[in-house]
């Protein structure tokens, strides 16, 4: 009833390759920016912004590089943890040797060195595919978490390879270290998250996206009709590890603050790797999705039981959420592969023929 | 300059000067070849019968040495505890095709090996939840201790842990050969189609191998754990299988253990002559660099056959 | 860049070779596939090769394409002589095709799937792509526009935005020539269009197929096994039989020869 698009005809091409092309969805996502800019800020407590919202942001823009390797352009990767320690590690780099930077830009300029990374280790995709793939990405995981812990010069020579974030001003307000409110925290990351998604959406929404999906559901054909694999394959690797480069310097400076290399460990690739299987594989809104909602289950896990008064212990939540990922990642594989942003379609279109069945 | 000499041949007048110690080096290397080797296997098994990479086989260590563990510290005798944790694996591989497999079964193999990714979780889990997740010492009397050939010191255990996986495969070998079911299974994973047109229970297939698959993680967790208790990060280790298997090729067994180890001599060397001088723990990476670079070179791995796809 | 000039000179020269594959030998570990096979193809014709099964026909298209590299012999397109090319610069000299087994791109939808037949054509760079608005507007609208009539041109619109695995066999083939069309090649190479098709998806694309190298002047090489087809259809037509030519020349002559005859009936009676 309320979502038709019914009589919205399209008079142009323009109009008809618009982002959102139906006016109901450009009214929601306007309101959920509303909420998120000038409701969230405000009533949220500083608890929420830190453990549920911040790393919910930081891991869309990871989840949103994953994403565009492993979902737009079936490249699966397991390296995405080792990608995220490299824009880690140069942010933390930089900042400390040129401290007068903006940190804004450091977080951008990280992303580069994780995507020259990026392309590296993703040159075998240009002579193998599928599973052999997956495991030679496990390289640049175990190469790089290596790499930072015992090279005593990323981590400027602490004695355990761990390095904490300084604090940072942008326009005379503190956005990372020691004393930055959650709230600036919050809307810096918040802001990062819409850019990106923005032109990321665009991106698959253009050229650069049709190489990539059509390298993705047959690269064999994709070759035939003149795209050259080597460069869809490689700027899928590019961008996809600058994106996991900036989130992982996101991660470090405004989430953890201070990290050892064990917090980039192949966990975290799984764990990114699980967000976009959630949230939906191939979709900018999935990768927003899958974050938020694997971000949530281990906060969920551990206050909710409390809540309801039922005694459980660190150990047996951390185990069940261990178990629940796992059974997650099984259940959307088998019920809905296209995730979360697929099932949110569905309950559009049943919107749509609301009060009918069908 | 000096550098480059402590890198490029450094290492090489150290191996001259002492050669004992390289060849013990070597033997050491091998031992934890085959102990890659024997969770290789493993995924070999699974490959074989149904062309999926089961990236839970670590997992399945893991919790087939935990539920062993646990049966013992129940107070039941060895050999109660061992029939025990068969038929809990065996009870786990029939789950995994009901809930896991079967409902996969049209989808690309890649969705599969995903899937498994989740099921390495949930093994995990389950077996951490049941169990406990300390560290747990496993002691089923293997031999222990050392003795000389010569100069060279080897370790019992050592001999043991080579010898089941000689044995493993041989009666892995065995079962392909002689028995109705290992004919079934050479069916299916010449074509699936076919196999099931003459009427082979596909499903009753994947169960026996994963099976299979169990008994062979148990071995491979007595080994493991009796080396080094079992704990999560056998998860870890088993991992290094993966580039094993992609450096043997899939779907051979000897492919495995030749290429476990190639990759356990070499990273043993690897680490004490060259790692040192790179601030150590290199083994964490080395398999896998290895394998990458490999694989750039040749694709098809160290025993497979370049195929040319057709469209 | 190609001057306008020499465009327009090509499409008034018909009947001057645009490819010719001279002793061309492919073998798959022991197996023949093609066995010192010349053939060529003139501007503005419809080429027909025909064979029984596992003769070498798609080994020959593959050959042409770039996606096999016989061991033997050279392929000549547009007076340009190769021997290794990859399959992408081949497409982006001017030759496209379809697949015997469609090779669409399963995720996507039609319109989608025929835009990446302008990939080779779009220009704009990754980050003027990332902002969308402007100089990339205009080149996906551009662009957009001769796919629509393309798609026009093929009677698809009713399933512009549907994805293409939902498609019934018929039409997946008829998207497939659209993506092939939408690279406005010099040389569109047709393997088996109608193979499975009924009989009224097969008069259409039939028309399709002679209306593309009528109305647009594009020189087709054809794989068919429906005979009616081919003599309606082909200016020429080449017959291969395991791996050898054994014939070549016009529909009616080639019907009429005894080899083909032989080669046919041996088939048919294996
Ligand atoms: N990639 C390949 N690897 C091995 N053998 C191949 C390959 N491609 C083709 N062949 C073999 O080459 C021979 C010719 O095959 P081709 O596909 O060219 O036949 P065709 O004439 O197109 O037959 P059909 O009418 O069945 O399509 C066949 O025997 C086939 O098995
Ligand atoms: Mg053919």
């Amino acid at each position: 009833m309320f979502y038709r698009e019914a009589g919205q005809f399209k008079t142009s091409y323009a109009a008809d390759q618009a982002i959102f092309p139906i006016l109901q969805d450009r009214l929601f996502v306007i309101a959920v920016l509303a909420v998120a800019y000038l409701v969230i800020p405000f009533i949220s407590t500083p608890y929420f912004l830190v453990t549920i919202m911040i790393p919910s942001l930081i891991f869309c823009i990871a989840a949103l590089g994953l994403n565009v390797l492993t979902g737009y352009a079936g490249q699966l990767s397991l390296g995405t943890g080792g990608f995220m320690a490299v824009g880690a590690y140069a942010t933390f780099k930089m900042t400390t040797m040129f401290p007068e930077l903006n940190i804004v830009i450091v977080f951008l300029l990280s992303g580069v060195f994780a995507a020259a990374v990026g392309v590296l280790f993703g040159l075998p995709s240009l002579r193998i595919k599928g599973f052999y793939l997956a495991v030679a990405t496990l390289a640049a995981q175990f190469f790089l978490i290596w790499l930072f812990n015992r090279v005593g010069w990323f981590s400027n020579y602490d004695p355990s390879g761990t390095i904490s974030m300084p604090p940072r001003d942008v326009f005379g307000i503190r956005v990372v270290g020691s004393g930055a409110a959650p709230e600036v925290r919050y809307l810096m990351v918040l802001t990062l998250v819409v850019v990106f998604c923005l032109l990321v959406k665009n991106l698959v929404r253009s050229r650069m996206g049709r190489t990539w999906m059509a390298v993705r559901d047959m690269d064999i054909a994709a070759e035939i009709i003149g795209i050259r694999l080597m460069w869809a394959k490689l700027s899928a690797f590019a961008i996809s590890s600058y994106l996991c480069g900036v989130a992982g310097g996101l991660y470090f400076a405004v989430y953890l603050r201070t990290v050892e290399t064990i917090a980039f460990d192949v966990v975290l690739s799984f764990v990114v790797l699980f967000m976009i299987i959630v949230g939906g594989l191939g979709s900018v809104l999935g990768s927003i999705l899958g974050a938020f909602f694997i971000t949530a289950i281990p906060v969920i896990l551990t206050r909710a039981p409390h809540d309801l008064g039922i005694p459980i212990s660190v150990d047996m939540a951390q185990h069940l959420e261990v178990i629940i990922f796992g059974s997650l990642i099984i259940f959307f594989l088998i019920v809905e592969p296209h995730g979360l942003a697929r099932l949110w379609q569905i309950a559009k279109e049943k919107l749509r023929r609301w009060p009918f069945p069908y | 300059m000096q550098v480059l000499f402590d890198f490029l041949i450094g290492p090489f007048f150290q191996i001259f000067e002492a050669p004992i110690f390289f060849v013990e080096v070597v033997i050491g290397g091998m031992a934890a070849g085959i102990m890659y080797a024997l969770v290789a296997i493993g995924f070999a098994v699974i490959f074989k019968a149904s062309g999926i990479v089961n990236f839970a086989q670590g997992a399945m260590v893991l919790f087939a040495g935990l539920t062993l563990v646990g049966f013992l510290q129940m107070g039941a005798p060895l050999w109660l505890a061992l029939i025990a944790t068969v038929v809990v694996m065996v009870a786990l591989a029939y789950a995994v095709e009901r809930v896991v497999l079967g409902p996969l079964v049209n989808q690309p193999l890649i969705v599969l090996f995903m899937a498994t990714i989740g099921l390495s979780f949930v093994i995990e889990g389950f077996g951490e939840l049941a169990w406990g997740s300390d560290v747990h010492r496993l002691d089923v009397g293997l031999p222990r201790g050392s003795f000389f050939v010569g100069d060279i010191m080897i370790d019992r255990f050592h001999l043991v842990a080579a010898g089941s996986a000689g044995a493993l495969v041989v009666a892995i070998v065995l079962f392909m050969q002689y028995t109705k079911f290992g004919r079934a299974l050479r069916a299916v994973a010449d074509d699936h189609q076919a196999a099931l047109s003459v009427g082979i229970p596909l499903r009753m297939i994947w169960v026996i191998t994963w099976s299979i698959a169990g008994v062979i993680a148990l071995v491979a967790g007595v080994m493991w754990g009796t080396q080094a208790g079992i704990q999560f990060s056998l998860v870890l280790i088993a991992f290094k299988a993966l580039p094993v298997l992609i450096l043997g090729g899939f779907n051979s067994i000897t492919g495995a253990i030749v290429a476990g180890l190639i990759i356990g001599v070499g990273e043993t060397v690897f680490e004490v002559y060259w790692g040192q001088m790179m601030g150590g723990a290199t083994e964490n990476w080395f398999a896998y660099v290895v394998a990458m670079i490999f694989l750039f070179f040749r694709p098809q791995g160290l025993f497979g056959e370049r195929i040319i796809e057709r469209v | 860049m190609r001057a306008p000039a020499t465009e327009a000179a090509n499409a008034t020269e018909t009947g001057k070779t645009v490819l010719s594959a001279e002793n061309i030998s492919l073998t798959f570990g022991g197996l023949k596939a093609l066995r010192d096979v010349s053939f060529d193809v003139k501007k503005g014709e419809i080429r027909a090769i025909i064979g029984p099964n596992g003769a070498g026909k798609t080994s020959m298209l593959n050959c042409i394409n770039g996606f096999y590299h016989p061991q033997e012999g050279t392929i000549t397109f547009k007076g340009v002589a190769r021997r290794r090319a990859r399959p992408d610069r081949i497409a982006r000299q001017g030759i496209a095709r379809t697949f015997q087994n469609v090779a669409l791109f399963k995720g996507m939808s039609t319109l989608d799937n025929i835009m990446t037949g302008r990939l080779t054509k779009m220009h704009t760079n990754f980050l003027l792509q990332a902002i969308y608005w402007g100089p990339n507007q205009r080149e996906e609208i551009a662009h957009r526009e001769v796919c629509e009539r393309i798609i026009d041109f093929l009677e698809i619109e009713h399933i512009r935005n549907t994805p293409v695995g939902r498609l019934p066999y018929g039409l997946q083939k008829r998207v497939e020539l659209a993506r092939a069309l939408a690279m406005e090649p010099d040389l569109l190479l047709l393997d088996e269009p109608m193979a499975g098709m009924n009989l009224e998806e097969k008069q259409d694309m039939c028309r399709f197929i002679l209306d593309t190298n009528h109305q647009l002047g594009t020189t087709i090489v054809l794989i068919e096994h429906d005979m009616g087809v081919v003599m309606d259809l082909s200016d020429r037509v080449a017959v291969l039989d395991y791996g050898n030519l054994i014939a070549d020349g016009r529909p009616d002559d080639v019907q009429s020869d005894q080899r083909v005859i032989d080669a046919y009936l041996g088939v048919s009676h294996q």
